[in-house]
């Protein structure tokens, strides 16, 4: 088999990365994200009716509120037709006894219904939820380095830390290029990435510990030292995310609704993890190195001076 | 020990005790799986019912303290009994959040509206003059009078049957008033003293008003303001719907790793298997033991520490097949395979138990649920594949029942190895 030079073309593995993530990062900034009511507070209300209703006939109903300009989607077998029996609302933070009288009045006009489901969030809730949770994994991110520069040493845990932030930039970008719903499951999603991609991040970073200590002792290339060691762990990279794709996929196609998006960014996430592994940390690394070694070079070379 | 792998006979005992763990293993996994997997508390995502967050707040009348929350934990608590729920759950969250859950709930907007109520019962007189409250309240109990109006039936405590009879001998021929939050319930003339200890409210639309009411009045009021900041509701069929998708979603995804390992690692693949059964049940029955609620992001954890518990057994696999690669004897890679990927293994999880530790010490909610499931799950994978996996495998290379290296997924590059050469 021939093998590619991974080190070697970093700055191909760089580029393509950047050409999803510059592309998303704009996106966030321009278009944003389809934040759900987790983030930005409002009401939803999921209605399977009796008898098919079109959004016309619903809006209909909320003009009466003063509500016409929710969203209102309609769910089902077929998304292109014009009517269906479910119906999902989504409106701003409504009171108890508001969103009440407005599914009394959709009984009286649009016929009997079962309610699927039915959620109301504060407008404060999903400011806080976000802020604790980037505190939470920040705060993570410290202690992932420090455990890596304690067993590694301080390269390898900022190069780690910057491949999982990189996966996590391509997720972000994707659901902002794809305007997919952001909820709290999103921000577990994006916890679930963090995990996979570390712990698949160090597999192989402790496999170039372990040559490190075995052949380098005299000095030696590094990038050839990188490349065997991600050929290495190679299989192993492979039949991991393969297990954990699995699974994924599984809950993708055979899930809920619910589980849907979820489980879509963690295939994103996971396969993005898998990659930065291989393409972005290890290089990381040999980049990082390199740079020390340089400094280190022209040290030596003003000293010797 | 070398002494057994030279032997070419078969180890009955190591294969009898080998023989016993896996049929340990696999009866306890078919026989337990699903009530074990069915008695964790699934989170409302899952099963359907109501979750109710509250919030308490200051009032110029009265500020929120920790006495003032622990109040209202027990009186919510009171509230969600008296409607006669199976398995609620009560949490208090951070300083003044209540979480309320409610499963397979039938009538959710009825319980949102009594959990958020203050209920402050006030007795006054004409003047205005409140002279007495919830707390002289004994009992309350929703009726239908001979003339069926809906009415719910006081019961004063001894101190509240003196008042009482003080307010209504004070007041005949006048208005009193019996009020709820400040809205006047019932106001009716006195036309002589009561003293036997007993009134009732009349001016409920419905019984099922009364029944709420008397609910209300039974537990308690509130000692400060609470509000609804958040409800979510997941019907019945909706629930039912996603429980069994994920499910099913889940059976084929874990039964397609189980295979790929046994297709890609044979035996020692299958000896994966099995101690990735005794993974997910131990998982489960700490789950159970914790009484944890088991939430979608819950199932994400279970996925990334199933994943992390193969990925351990791959590791020790990867690194037997390479030191066989290396001229050692099927046992002796398998040692330095172990040894070797050991520290990887220790490395790797001990990064995601930090991180999962320090997202269980900070998050709440989601966040924490998702830290649960993840950070067991990671030291329980630590577990197995240093403890089961290892015994397992020791017993059955121990057992000198499979001598032929391509059983164990394990090839030399150059010519092909026979028996004899382990000598």
């Amino acid at each position: 088999m021939q093998k590619i030079d991974i080190i070697g073309k970093r700055k191909w593995w760089y580029i393509i990365s950047l050409v999803i993530i510059i592309p998303g990062i704009i996106c966030m900034f321009t278009r944003g994200f389809n934040l759900g009511i987790d983030f930005t507070g409002g009401t939803i209300i999921d209605l399977k009716f009796d008898k098919p209703v079109s959004i016309m006939d619903v809006r209909d109903v909320l003009k009466t509120y003063k509500l016409d300009n929710s969203t209102i989607q309609l769910a089902g077998e077929d998304s292109s037709a014009a009517v269906s029996q479910s119906v999902m609302i989504r409106t701003v933070d409504l009171e108890e006894n508001d969103r009440k009288a407005v599914m009394a009045s959709l009984k009286d006009s649009l016929g009997n219904y079962n309610v699927l489901r039915e959620e109301k969030v504060g407008s404060t809730m999903g400011s806080e939820l976000m802020m604790q949770a980037l505190w939470a994994t920040l705060l993570s991110w410290l202690l992932i380095v420090l455990y890596i520069s304690y067993r590694f040493e301080f390269r390898f845990g900022i190069a780690a830390v910057l491949a999982l932030v990189h996966d996590i930039l391509i997720v972000l970008s994707v659901f902002s290029l794809m305007q997919k719903q952001v909820d709290s499951s999103f921000v577990a999603a994006l916890m679930t990435i963090v995990g996979y991609s570390v712990n698949d991040t160090i597999v192989i970073f402790d496999r170039i510990r372990e040559n490190l200590k075995l052949h380098f002792r005299k000095g030696g290339n590094i990038d050839e030292l990188a490349n065997t060691s991600i050929y290495q762990t190679l299989t192993r990279s492979i039949y991991t995310v393969c297990t954990v794709l699995f699974t994924t996929l599984a809950l993708y196609y055979f899930g809920g609704d619910t589980t849907k998006d979820f489980a879509f960014a963690l295939l994103i996430g996971f396969t993005c993890g898998a990659y930065s592994s291989i393409f972005i940390a290890s290089p990381l690394w040999v980049t990082f190195r390199g740079w020390a070694e340089a400094k280190r070079a022209r040290q030596k070379a003003a000293t010797a001076k | 020990m070398e002494k057994y792998w030279r032997d070419k006979e078969l180890r009955k005992d190591n294969f009898i005790k080998l023989l016993v763990v896996i049929l340990a293993i696999v009866g306890i996994f078919s026989f337990y799986i699903s009530p074990l997997a069915y008695s964790i508390r699934q989170g409302l995502d899952l099963q359907g019912g109501t979750h109710v967050v509250l919030e308490a707040v200051d009032t110029p009348e009265a500020k929120v303290n920790e006495d003032a929350m622990q109040r209202v934990v027990k009186i919510i608590e009171k509230r969600v009994n008296e409607l006669g729920l199976t398995e609620p759950l009560i949490q208090r969250e951070g300083e003044r959040r209540i979480i309320v859950e409610l499963p397979g709930i039938k009538d959710p907007d009825k319980a949102i509206q009594i959990l958020g109520k203050t209920a402050m019962l006030e007795f006054q007189d004409e003047a205005g003059n409140t002279v007495m409250n919830g707390t002289d309240l004994k009992d309350a109990q929703a009726q239908i009078d001979q003339s069926n109006q809906n009415l719910v039936s006081l019961e004063f405590t001894a101190e509240g049957s003196e008042k009482f009879a003080d307010l209504t001998s004070k007041n005949i021929g006048k208005k009193i008033a019996i009020l709820l939050d400040k809205e006047v319930l019932t106001a009716p003339n006195v036309k002589e003293a009561i003293t036997g200890g007993k009134a009732v409210i009349t001016g409920s639309r419905t019984l099922e008003e009364a029944q709420n009411l008397a609910i209300l009045l039974r537990s308690g009021s509130l000692p400060v303001k609470v509000n609804i900041i958040e409800t979510r509701t997941v019907g019945p069929t909706l629930g039912q719907d996603s429980k069994d998708k994920s499910e099913f979603a889940f059976t084929i995804g874990i039964g397609a790793v189980i295979l790929f390992m046994v297709l890609f690692y044979r035996l020692p693949g299958l000896v994966a298997d099995i101690s990735l059964m005794a993974y997910v049940i131990m998982l489960l029955f700490l789950l159970k033991m914790l009484d944890a609620t088991l939430t979608l992001p819950g199932v994400a954890g279970i996925i990334l520490s199933i994943g992390m518990a193969v990925d351990a057994n791959v590791l020790i696999f990867e690194h037997f097949k390479e030191e066989y690669r290396f001229g050692k004897t099927l046992r002796m890679s398998m040692d330095a395979g172990f040894k070797r990927a050991f520290t990887t293994i220790l490395d790797s999880h001990m990064t995601t138990i930090l991180a999962s530790g320090v997202l269980f010490l900070f998050g709440t909610g989601t966040v924490k649920g998702f830290a649960i499931t993840l950070g067991l799950g990671t030291v329980l994978s630590l577990f197995t594949a240093t403890t089961f996996t290892q015994y397992m495998l020791k017993l059955l290379f121990g057992a000198n029942l499979f001598t032929h290296p391509t059983i164990y997924g394990a090839s030399r590059p150059t010519k092909v190895v026979d028996n004899n050469a382990e000598n």
